[in-house]
């Protein structure tokens, strides 16, 4: 492939290496953390055979809140430790805001490609302790400080509301989505 | 020729006999059911502003949030209504009875909607990936200006085609050119001249947007009204991946060509249908039927014709065709794709094909 003149797109074969490729360099750099997993479509009637069925995911995530400092490159996903890390993570993820009830939210998130955009596309939603579902707002809170900037400047923006995932072969998704905005 | 078939497709709808749904009735005798037409290129929450005051005098007090169910089945608010109709409906249902209900939202089936907001906002979802898929880039879509996109988005509502072509065609989602489309133009007849504008200069081949509805059974079915119900969304497969146009020189692109494109392992071993003189003749391709006895009649017949003969010719095929549908019609396979598309497509640009399968039971898809 020659990056120079690339555009960016991606065939569902490329995707379904670069997917393989991408959990694998997960695994290495994040071996604290859960891995992602291929899902195929479950359905009775799914056409299993198209690789566009195939999507990664991530589901269960927690976030807990973090002490006072508000560096925005700081983060940390896991399950019980509550501690400040000032080390670089190789893969940006969520700051925690400080909350003095320390509340937790889980996170799913797919990752689907599109044969419609040809890229891959994010997909995630995020739930209170109780089930009930974050709105775009909190989640916004839980992002690190320069990725709510990007968010504002950059042309990937977000989806403001529920997408339909059902055209993907899935039960529909009451979440969010980073599509295309080009 | 294009704005006729577009405005036997606007006006087109599905005369609808909508219940409230028994627990929800608070009122005795309980109200009659509310008969009502639905557009065909419509959603169903989009008719709430009728059926609420019908029915508003017999609900129990509290917050309304409106659903729509057949036979037990939650409806998805995203799908056109004329699609849910073509696609739950092997048998079409006149009028369609639906149960509606303000309550009791299945938020485990359902999407959670927000009345008009909620299906304006996916429609313009749709356009911009429809926009993508043509046009490689959402821009005209994206910087369409409010006025603009209320003008759309008001006339998908009140089905004025006028004011629709005039907003769209700022878009330049253009319209598919190829040799059958000329030719047709060539040879019909006068007093056709105003409706060819988008014709002109406008040659966009390539990626269509499709949203293809595959239901597939295990059973054979020679009647319609013997299909096994669908009452699962499992049992549907909903494939979002655009058509691919491929011209070869002489050779027209048909409408099974672009099925294959999209289900390759359904359609290898199919042979192509309707080699032998139809029941229909040529001209009917040409006609949109409206939603009356007669052309369903013809439109039953070419199914059942369709079935014979891939009964017939089809020995060792893991699946077959049993229907193809798509805005209330069957359309004969072979029929040029670009005419399909072009007069066929919903008004966020995507083309809604219903598409049911028998697979031999035990194949594991």
């Amino acid at each position: 492939m020659d990056i120079l003149s690339w555009d960016g797109a991606l065939s569902s074969s490329e995707f379904s290496i670069a997917g393989h490729d991408f959990i694998e360099k997960w695994k290495k750099f994040n071996p604290t953390y859960p891995p992602w997993s291929w899902v195929t479509c479950k359905k009775q009637s799914c056409v299993a055979s198209h690789e566009v069925e195939k999507y990664l995911s991530l589901e269960n995530i927690s976030l807990l809140s973090l002490c006072e400092e508000d560096h925005g490159d700081e983060s940390q996903i896991g399950e019980e430790e509550i501690s400040c890390s000032e080390e670089e993570e190789p893969i940006d993820s969520a700051t925690l805001v400080e909350s003095f009830d320390r509340e937790v939210h889980y996170y799913d998130f797919h990752i689907v490609y599109s044969a419609s955009y040809r890229v891959p596309v994010l997909y995630f939603r995020a739930f209170f302790s109780d089930g009930q579902p974050l709105v775009l707002d909190e989640i916004e809170k839980d992002l690190p400080a320069c990725s709510a900037k990007v968010l504002l400047e950059s042309k990937w923006t977000f989806i403001t509301q529920e997408v339909i995932l059902s055209y993907l072969c899935i039960s529909d998704w009451n979440g969010y989505a980073c599509l295309p905005c080009i | 020729m294009h704005m006729e078939a577009q405005k036997y497709l606007w006006e087109g709808a599905i005369p609808l006999q909508i219940h409230l749904h028994e627990l929800e009735v608070t009122t005795l005798p309980p109200p009659p059911p509310a008969l009502i037409l639905a557009p065909r290129m419509g959603y169903l929450p989009l008719l709430s502003t009728l059926i609420k005051p019908y029915f508003s005098s017999a609900l129990p007090p509290g917050v309304d949030t409106v659903w729509f169910e057949y036979k037990g089945l939650p409806l998805k608010w995203y799908i056109p209504t004329g699609v849910l109709f073509d696609l739950l409906c092997a048998e079409p249902e006149r009028p369609w009875n639906l149960t509606v209900h303000f309550r009791g939202y299945p938020g485990n089936i359902l999407i959670p909607c927000e009345g008009e907001d909620s299906v304006k906002w996916s429609f313009i979802n749709s356009l911009k990936e429809a926009a993508y898929i043509i046009n490689g880039n959402s821009k005209n879509v994206m910087n369409m200006s409010q006025s603009d996109q209320l003008e759309l988005w008001n006339s998908v509502m009140s089905g004025n085609l006028e004011a629709y072509l005039r907003v769209s065609s700022k878009l330049k989602l253009g319209t598919v050119e190829d040799e059958y489309t000329i030719k047709m133009n060539l040879s019909t007849k006068s007093g056709q001249g105003t409706g060819e504008t988008d014709m002109a200069g406008q040659v966009k081949t390539g990626r269509i947007p499709v949203r293809l509805y595959v239901w597939s059974v295990n059973e054979d079915f020679h009647d319609l009204e013997d299909a096994p119900k669908i009452d699962n969304w499992d049992k549907i497969s909903f494939i979002n991946r655009p058509a691919e146009i491929h011209t070869e020189e002489g050779k027209c692109f048909t409408l099974h060509d672009a099925l294959k494109g999209l289900l390759p392992e359904f359609f290898s071993d199919l042979p192509l249908i309707g080699e032998e003189s139809p029941k229909l003749e040529d001209e009917d391709k040409m006609k949109i039927p409206s939603e009356d006895a007669s052309s369903n009649r013809s439109a039953e017949e070419g199914v059942e014709n369709l079935c014979e003969r891939m009964e017939s010719s089809c020995t060792t095929t893991i699946a077959e065709i049993k229907l193809v549908r798509i805005q209330g019609i069957e359309p004969k396979l072979e029929i040029p794709f670009s005419w399909v598309v072009n007069n066929l497509m919903n008004p966020e640009h995507f083309l809604h094909i219903c598409i049911c399968i028998k697979v031999a039971a035990g194949n594991t898809i």
